[in-house]
C-alpha cells in the first residue's frame, strides 16, 4: 500500500526542522527531505549569540538539538537526497529521488535555504581549499603571516576582514560599490585597522596559481583595468543566493529568485508553502526562518484540516500512513 | 581527550591511526574541527557508513597534536582547507581531499578507490 505523508517538508535547516518539530508534535505524518546536511547555514555559523533564550552556543550545537527535536517528535528524516523528479500541481505532491525512492504528501514546504554566492571568477573551484575559502574561522590560521584579499562588502566580509588581521600580515577588500553596505560601526573599526587596505569598484576576474593560489587578477569596474596581484588567500563574502533553480517554472518568484508568499508563508500553488531563506523578504536570520517554519507549520496544518473531507472523498482513507 | 562531536569514531593518537591502519584494509580519517567545512562531510560519512560495511570511518581533531600524521602528510601539501579527509587501502594513502566535499565526490571516491 502506498505511504503518503501529511506533510513534506524540503529543506533540513532552521526553517524546515521548526516546521517539522510543529507538524509532528501536532501528529502529522512528517517527512524532510533534504538534500545537504541538517541545520542548514547554522552549521556555517561559529557562534550564535542572540538566539532568544539559549546562552552563546555553536551552531552546529543549535542546529543538533533543533534536528534531535523534530526527530524525536517523530519526524521521517531523509538527508544526503537529490529530488530527480516532482509534481507539486497534483493534490498528492510527489518526490521522486535519485536514488529511486519515491515521497508523497498531502501539503509541501519548501524551506531549502540559500548558498554562499560565489564569484564567478576563473580558478575560483580549482583553488577551493587551496588559497579559496568562505571561512575565516575555519581556515584563517593557514594564513598565518601571509596576504589575503576578502571579496565583499557587507557586515560579514568586513567582520571576517577584521578577524584575519589577527593571522594575516595584511588584508585587502576588494568590493563592487563605492562604499560598504555593512554597518557604520563595522565600516569605522574595519578603516581603522592598519592591516586593512581597499581596492573598490573592482572585483576578481581570474585566481592563479599551481598547487595554491599565488595571484589574483582584479579588473576596476569603472576603467577596465586589470591588475594583477600576489597573493595567498582569498575568502569570500558576498552574501547568499536561494536555492530556487529549479523551481523556477513552478513558483511565482521576484527578481533576486525569492519565493513569493502571503503572510501565513502560502505560495502560488495550492497546499504549497514556503519558508526561510529562499522566501522574499528583508531580513535573514535564523529567528527569521524559525518564524516562517512554524508559520508554514500551523499554515499547512490548517490547510490539511480545511481539505479533509476533498482528501477523503478522493478515496485516500485506505492509505496506509505509517 | 576528545575534540569532535560526531557519532564517528574519534581516533585519539597517532598509535591508534596506525593501528587502525592495520586492521582495515579500507580507511577513511578526516582531520577537522567542529566548523561548517567539516561537519557536512561528518554528516555524510555518519550517512553512509552501514552503506560501506567493507570501510571504516573514523574523525581525528585538527588541533589534536597527534594529527600531524595527517597534517604533515606529502598528501596535504598546499592544503589550505579544513577537513583533510584522507582514504588509506593497506596503510598507503590513495586520495586526500582538502576542504568540504559533498555526497557525490565523497562516494565517487569511495567507488574508484575501494
Amino acid at each position: 500500500m502506498e505511504k503518503i505523508y501529511d506533510i513534506a517538508i524540503i529543506g533540513g535547516g532552521p526553517a524546515g526542522l521548526s516546521a517539522a518539530i510543529y507538524s509532528s508534535r501536532a501528529k502529522l505524518k512528517t517527512v524532510i527531505l533534504n538534500e545537504g546536511s541538517f541545520g542548514g547555514q547554522v552549521v556555517m555559523t561559529n557562534e550564535v549569540a542572540n538566539y532568544p533564550g539559549v546562552d552563546l552556543t555553536k551552531g552546529y550545537s543549535l542546529a543538533n538539538t533543533m534536528k534531535k527535536q523534530a526527530k524525536d517528535f517523530g519526524t521521517k528524516l531523509v538527508g544526503n537526497i537529490k529530488i530527480k523528479n516532482y509534481d507539486i500541481q497534483s493534490r498528492i505532491k510527489t518526490f521522486e529521488l535519485e536514488d529511486g525512492r519515491v515521497f508523497k504528501a498531502k501539503a509541501v514546504i519548501y524551506a531549502v535555504g540559500g548558498r554562499p554566492r560565489s564569484i564567478n571568477a576563473i580558478g575560483e573551484d580549482e583553488f577551493k581549499g587551496a588559497g579559496v575559502s568562505y571561512c575565516a574561522t575555519c581556515d584563517g590560521d593557514f594564513f598565518t603571516g601571509k596576504e589575503v584579499i576578502v571579496v565583499g562588502g557587507g557586515n560579514s566580509a568586513l567582520e571576517e576582514a577584521v578577524s584575519l588581521t589577527n593571522f594575516a600580515s595584511k588584508v585587502t577588500i576588494v568590493h563592487q560599490f563605492d562604499h560598504f553596505q555593512a554597518f557604520p560601526a563595522v565600516v569605522d573599526e574595519t578603516k581603522a585597522n592598519p592591516k586593512i587596505n581597499f581596492i573598490m569598484e573592482s572585483k576578481i576576474v581570474e585566481l592563479k596559481g599551481e598547487e595554491s593560489l599565488k595571484t589574483a587578477i582584479i579588473e576596476n569596474l569603472k576603467t577596465r583595468e586589470k591588475i594583477e596581484m600576489n597573493i595567498d588567500g582569498v575568502f569570500i563574502f558576498i552574501g547568499y543566493m536561494p536555492n530556487t533553480e529549479q523551481l523556477e517554472s513552478v513558483f511565482e518568484l521576484n527578481e533576486n529568485k525569492e519565493i513569493i508568499v502571503d503572510s501565513e508563508m502560502k505560495t502560488n500553488i495550492e497546499g504549497v508553502f514556503a519558508a526561510g531563506d529562499a522566501i522574499a523578504k528583508k531580513f535573514r536570520q535564523i529567528t527569521t526562518a524559525v518564524a516562517d517554519g512554524t508559520v508554514a507549520a500551523l499554515s499547512a496544518a490548517e490547510y490539511l484540516r480545511n481539505k479533509k473531507d476533498e482528501f477523503e472523498k478522493e478515496e485516500l482513507l485506505n492509505i496506509n500512513y505509517n | 581527550m576528545k575534540y569532535l562531536q560526531t557519532n564517528l569514531l574519534e581516533i585519539d593518537t597517532e598509535a591508534e591511526l596506525k593501528q587502525l591502519m592495520k586492521d582495515h584494509e579500507n580507511l577513511v580519517v578526516v582531520l577537522g574541527r567542529m566548523g561548517p567545512m567539516c561537519i557536512p562531510v561528518y554528516d555524510i560519512l555518519e550517512e553512509i557508513e552501514d552503506d560501506y560495511p567493507h570501510v571504516k570511518f573514523a574523525v581525528m581533531g585538527f588541533d589534536n597534536p597527534d594529527g600531524g600524521i595527517i597534517r604533515n602528510h606529502p598528501a596535504c601539501r598546499g592544503f589550505m582547507g579544513i577537513p583533510f579527509t584522507m582514504y588509506y587501502k593497506n596503510g598507503e594513502v590513495v586520495k586526500a581531499t582538502t576542504s568540504i566535499q559533498n555526497y557525490q565526490q565523497i562516494t565517487d571516491i569511495l567507488k574508484e578507490k575501494f
